[in-house]
């Protein structure tokens, strides 16, 4: 019996390990190379020392996506709690509104907060026709084309990714935990710092991968929401990629998408070790 | 025995013959299209196929002529015409990536006008044929801009800090330095480094001015009267205008670029027949006035122009006189690999310049600092956490 079900997850897991050393362990294995030659094929490390020029936008890129992250988390938690607190049918109809906005295209949802940003768009045309009402001449909030506009673009898109294994963790909490605690004399913020917080943490962890990974790395939000004034690590990936500015470069691209894989991983690797006593509770994504 | 495989021989022979005409529909040639996005009169394609109903045509399109470029070399997809800019065509030219016409196979290429054949990007005109032409103009909107301003109809209206906030610029490096260098006097295939600097640098002085780099974004906020000023394509001009009537545009005193869009068919096509009847299409007077009417922009082929509502055609902007064409105007040519990496260091540079004193809220000198102390953080925390893990785990154990 033992040995049929080994047999039989060796046969089911295949199709996946193919599909990972096509997809994930070739396409690496491919970055790698790019990273270490040179247009010619031969060994260099010219192309990761280069990458010492673009520090200001890795800085930009990763500050950018942790405040997106943090606000992210702030949004998530409380949101999060409550709907597990509400009863079976009313968080099944809460966490579909919660997906709604992943059913639409992702570009689109951008392209949707560029009409609400602008200058002419739909938060200032209210405002101004509000405050003309009382008489009022207002300039106007200048929201779009700015590091704000980037980071509210990344939280709205990001924030499900939060929300969710958030959500998960939390349902999963015993409520006679919450219960004990409050009868050994826990107050409201007791409760929440010594029970609920680290019970919530793998969620929190992976919530925050979630957000972060695919903030760190975007391109088309700087370029819709942030008007092409600030470059991303992500656009100059693209650049590279693409050749948008005339010159084609595999090598600095992939030297490039190496260094933040680097960077991603060792943060990884940190917030993994705050997660390590909670191994038991399957909670760790990645 | 020898009757079994007689009769699953006539079987197969059958089943082939049905395959071939009964059951199945004539097989179609696919024709891949690769064009600029908003550059076609979508019901063309309708017309072509039904009127040569054996091919298809699977038309797709791109938004910068690098993107096409590198979408082609990456080989990632097989494309049979694509239509690309002037020096772009030049490159490929140089590359041996386009395949010699056979004009035998395209009769209507007579009606293309004597002025845009074998012009310097093709000088034998054996691999392109033109699709539009067009030049850069500044387009403006007259309820904001005041008139004296744009009376100048001089470059510098972009670089007005009146009007700060409320300018476009091309996201794209050949045509914002193109801008620069001619606003410097200089030529646009200018291969002088020092010249590509002092363009680099005006371009870094306008930025504050700019609201966005954009391509085509710039339709939606010119007509919604969220920008003011914009360069752009003349015949993108003459789209704007049609929704926005306080729109208005004028090429500028200093000079601007004459740019082709041509159909070539790539060495790699299979098609290469399907893709000549094709080009022959669109060389149609009928359909290259409709195209025209539909796209904006100047169609080169020169009796379609009758077709065409004359108050097109006699605009200036859109028609400009060949003698003016000649001289106040310049084809991009393809630049030499060195003027192409500095052109790409220095456009990423001003596109970089703002992530770092723009809005940042770091202090830009402790950069170099912040990077050591994260990593310093990073490995500190590390290993403290591995440490503690492991003692943990030990007295747990004991």
């Amino acid at each position: 019996m033992n040995k049929l079900n080994a047999r039989m997850r060796r046969v089911m897991t295949a199709p996946f390990a193919v599909w990972m050393a096509i997809f994930v362990v070739v396409p690496i294995a491919l970055v790698l190379y790019y990273a270490f030659t040179d247009a010619n094929g031969s060994f260099t490390a010219s192309n990761i020392t280069s990458i010492w020029e673009y520090r200001g936008t890795y800085l930009i890129s990763i500050e950018l996506a942790l405040t997106a992250t943090v606000i992210c988390l702030l949004l998530a938690y409380p949101l999060a709690y409550s709907i597990s607190k509400m009863k079976a049918r009313r968080q099944q109809t809460m966490v579909l509104l919660v997906m709604l906005p992943m059913w639409m295209n992702f570009l689109i949802r951008t392209y949707a907060w560029m009409t609400i940003l602008e200058d002419t768009g739909l938060i200032n045309t209210l405002v101004k026709f509000l405050l003309s009402l009382v008489g009022y001449e207002f300039e106007g909030f200048s929201m779009i084309n700015t590091n704000g506009a980037i980071i509210l673009g990344m939280v709205y898109n990001f924030l499900p990714y939060m929300i969710l294994p958030i959500y998960t963790v939390l349902t999963k909490i015993d409520k006679n935990v919450i219960e004990a605690a409050r009868d050994l004399g826990a107050n409201g913020f007791q409760i929440f710092t010594k029970v609920l917080l680290p019970q919530s943490i793998p969620g929190i962890i992976s919530g925050i991968t979630m957000v972060f990974v695919p903030a760190v790395s975007t391109f088309v939000i700087s370029k819709l929401l942030g008007g092409g004034m600030t470059y991303l690590i992500g656009d100059i990936i693209e650049n590279y990629f693409l050749g948008n500015t005339g010159e084609v470069n595999y090598n600095v691209g992939a030297a490039l998408s190496l260094v933040l894989m680097v960077l991603i991983l060792i943060s990884m690797g940190i917030m993994n070790h705050f997660d390590e006593d909670d191994e038991t509770n399957g909670g760790r994504v990645i | 025995m020898k009757k079994a495989i007689l009769f699953l021989l006539a079987v197969c022979l059958l089943l082939n013959a049905g395959s071939l005409s009964v059951f199945a529909a004539p097989k179609k040639t696919v024709l891949n299209v690769y064009n600029w996005g908003e550059y076609i009169d979508q019901s063309i394609l309708d017309l072509f196929e039904e009127e040569y109903p054996d091919i298809s045509v699977n038309y797709t399109t791109y938004d910068s002529n690098e993107a096409m470029y590198s979408k082609i070399v990456s080989g990632a997809a097989s494309y049979d015409i694509v239509i690309p800019s002037d020096y772009m065509i030049s490159k490929l030219i140089a590359e041996d990536m386009l395949a010699e016409l056979n004009f035998d196979n395209i009769p209507n290429f007579a009606n293309v006008g004597d002025a845009y054949k074998s012009r310097e990007h093709d000088p034998e005109n054996k691999y392109s044929v033109p699709y539009f032409w067009g030049t850069v103009v500044i387009i403006y909107n007259t309820k904001y801009v005041a008139p004296e301003d744009a009376a100048a109809q001089s470059i510098d209206l972009l670089w007005n800090e009146k009007y700060a906030g409320k300018i476009l610029m091309f996201d794209n490096p050949r045509d914002a330095f193109g801008l620069a260098l001619t606003k410097l006097g200089y030529s646009m295939n200018s291969e002088n480094e020092k010249e590509w600097q002092e363009a680099a640098k005006l371009l870094s002085e306008q930025k504050p001015l700019v609201q966005a780099y954009v391509m085509d974004a710039i339709f939606d906020k010119m007509e919604a009267e969220e920008a003011w000023i914009a360069p752009y394509y003349a015949g993108d001009a003459l789209v704007i205008q049609e929704s926005n009537p306080d729109v208005d545009y004028y090429m500028p005193v200093e000079g601007t670029n004459f740019f082709f869009d041509s159909m070539c068919v790539l060495k790699t096509s299979e098609n290469k027949e399907a893709a000549e009847t094709f080009i022959n299409f669109m060389c149609r007077p009928d359909i290259a006035a409709m195209n025209a009417e539909y796209v904006g922009y100047a169609t080169p082929v020169t009796p379609a122009m009758d077709l065409l509502d004359p108050e097109i055609t006699e605009n200036k902007i859109v028609y400009p006189d060949e003698d003016y064409l000649l001289q106040n105007t310049e084809v991009f040519a393809n630049l030499s690999n060195k003027t192409l990496m500095l052109q790409s260091t220095l456009w990423t540079s001003l596109k970089i310049e703002s992530s770092e004193n723009g809005e940042s809220t770091l202090p830009v000198n402790g950069v170099d600092l912040f990077c050591i102390a994260v990593v310093v953080l990073g490995v500190g925390s590390g290993i403290y956490f591995g440490i503690r893990s492991k003692r943990r785990k030990k007295l747990w154990t004991s």
